[in-house]
């Protein structure tokens, strides 16, 4: 474990998250809003060879992530692991599960979609038809995003 | 097996069951739907049509169909009378509709708003069409006119023809026909090709349809030939429509590459898709297709308020 976090500079506190599918790491970046939206030192590890083939890591200096975004992350990384890392040490790790149903994060990308109404008391809202491969369909129009990773809100 | 208080948002909302149960019950009440008999079966019920977009025949074959049932109707067939035109929201709206009747049947311009309507109202939501999505009742008079004419839907030919891409009652009615095992061939212009979720929808009720943009090749085989009219309303760019406006015509030349016994459905309004011509032969279904509405609507009106007849 410490040897293969050695490829990037191992943090103090923050957030880890390891095997990320790779390629994706720059989709996962952008949902949780780096650079935009965060001061966070962050680091990038793409193509990490590991037992189970390529994968990326992210590493988000002193920030711990909250479920919200972990959902999100599932959306396009499904077997992403998030390591809380306290001191150094890891102090809680879990693996990202996809939910059922999704509420708030997913834009529809249908424009004419009544989700996309600013006009109605409702948040957007997706079945995930299958976990994998992940394909989730609009509750409200039934239309299914090409690519999820493009509608996140 | 019950349909009381049921939602019909999406002919996805009913099971294999359910649909036959509703087509079987249409059946019985052409008499009433005729006005040939009277029935008081819904005495005291009150419906509310809330047409946010127009139509003829679907709000006129609900509330025909509820009149039959001896219920009677509020509502509204155009929303600029409303105090939507102040800025209410749908939600609200709908919730004003709950307050005063025992069933909604709605139809809105955006996709979605159907299920949004159920969300908020407690008595049960009726679609009657929602933007490019779908549209249930249509489905089963459908389903109910094919049923009537060719006695069965498993292993018959069926062509779907035009706007498969914005056609709302082409998607409902392609995953109703594969539930229940038809052949399907679709056939289009390239821009307007069926979308890939109804596709799948087909496969995965076990029927593999084939799309196609040759009319003439595909009419040879058919029992049944469903023209769909080009809808100029959905087209986000006129020009894209202007590119496949009269892209097909059903006329009597086409005609005599069809079986003898082709029967042609048409949702309706037509424009020039079918020639007018046409309408005499005995190949022309979609006038008694439009009139098979206030059986199949009666029947599921009657089901869901649960007065039946």
């Amino acid at each position: 474990m410490r040897k293969k976090e050695l490829k990037i500079p191992l943090i103090k506190e923050g957030t880890v998250i390891d095997h990320i599918t790779a390629g994706n790491a720059v989709k996962v970046l952008h949902i949780l809003g780096i650079p935009e939206r965060t001061k966070s030192v962050v680091s990038v590890a793409m193509n990490v060879k590991s037992k189970i083939g390529k994968k990326d890591i992210v590493k988000v200096e002193n920030r711990e992530l909250d479920p919200k975004e972990v959902n999100k992350i599932a959306l396009i990384a499904p077997k992403a692991t998030i390591n809380i890392i306290r001191n150094y040490e890891v102090f809680k790790k879990y693996h990202v599960h996809i939910p059922d149903e999704i509420v708030g994060i997913v834009k529809c990308p249908n424009p004419t979609c009544v989700s996309n109404s600013k006009n109605e008391p409702i948040e957007s809202r997706f079945l995930v038809v299958s976990k994998d491969p992940i394909r989730i369909k609009c509750y409200y129009c039934e239309r299914e995003p090409d690519n999820i990773a493009d509608n996140i809100l | 097996m019950t349909l009381v208080g049921k939602d019909i948002v999406s002919i996805r909302d009913l099971t294999k069951k359910e649909i036959l149960e509703i087509l079987n019950y249409a059946k019985k009440l052409i008499p009433f739907a005729k006005g040939e008999k009277r029935t008081h079966a819904l005495d005291g019920k009150v419906l509310s049509t809330l047409f946010f977009e127009h139509s003829t025949r679907t709000r006129l074959s609900f509330e025909t169909a509820m009149h039959r049932l001896g219920g009677d109707v509020v509502g509204f067939a155009d929303p600029t009378a409303t105090s939507l035109k102040k800025g209410e929201s749908i939600a609200d709206t709908i919730r004003m509709a709950d307050a005063y009747s025992d069933v909604i049947v709605i139809r809105h311009s955006q996709e979605g708003t159907a299920r949004l309507a159920a969300e908020f109202a407690e008595s049960p939501v009726i679609n009657a069409g929602d933007g490019a999505g779908r549209h249930p009742t249509q489905c089963l008079l459908d389903l109910f006119t094919i049923l009537t004419e060719k006695k069965k839907i498993k292993g018959t030919n069926v062509v779907l023809l035009g706007d498969l891409k914005y056609g709302r009652t082409v998607h409902s009615l392609a995953y109703a026909l594969a539930l229940f095992g038809a052949n399907l061939t679709f056939v289009s212009p390239e821009s307007l090709r069926m979308p890939k979720e109804t596709i799948n929808d087909c496969i995965e009720q076990g029927v593999e349809p084939v799309s196609t943009v040759n009319l003439e090749k595909a009419i040879k085989n058919a029992d049944v030939l469903y023209v769909t009219r080009i809808q100029k309303e959905r087209f986000p760019d006129p020009a894209e429509y202007n590119r496949v406006a009269g892209a097909y015509r059903v006329d009597l030349e086409l005609l005599k590459h069809a079986k003898e016994d082709l029967i042609i459905m048409h949702p309706l309004p037509r424009v020039t898709e079918i020639a007018p011509e046409v309408d005499k032969t005995p190949h022309a279904l979609y006038f008694k297709q439009a009139f098979n509405g206030v059986p199949v609507r009666m029947a599921l009106l009657s089901l869901i308020l649960g007065g039946k007849v």
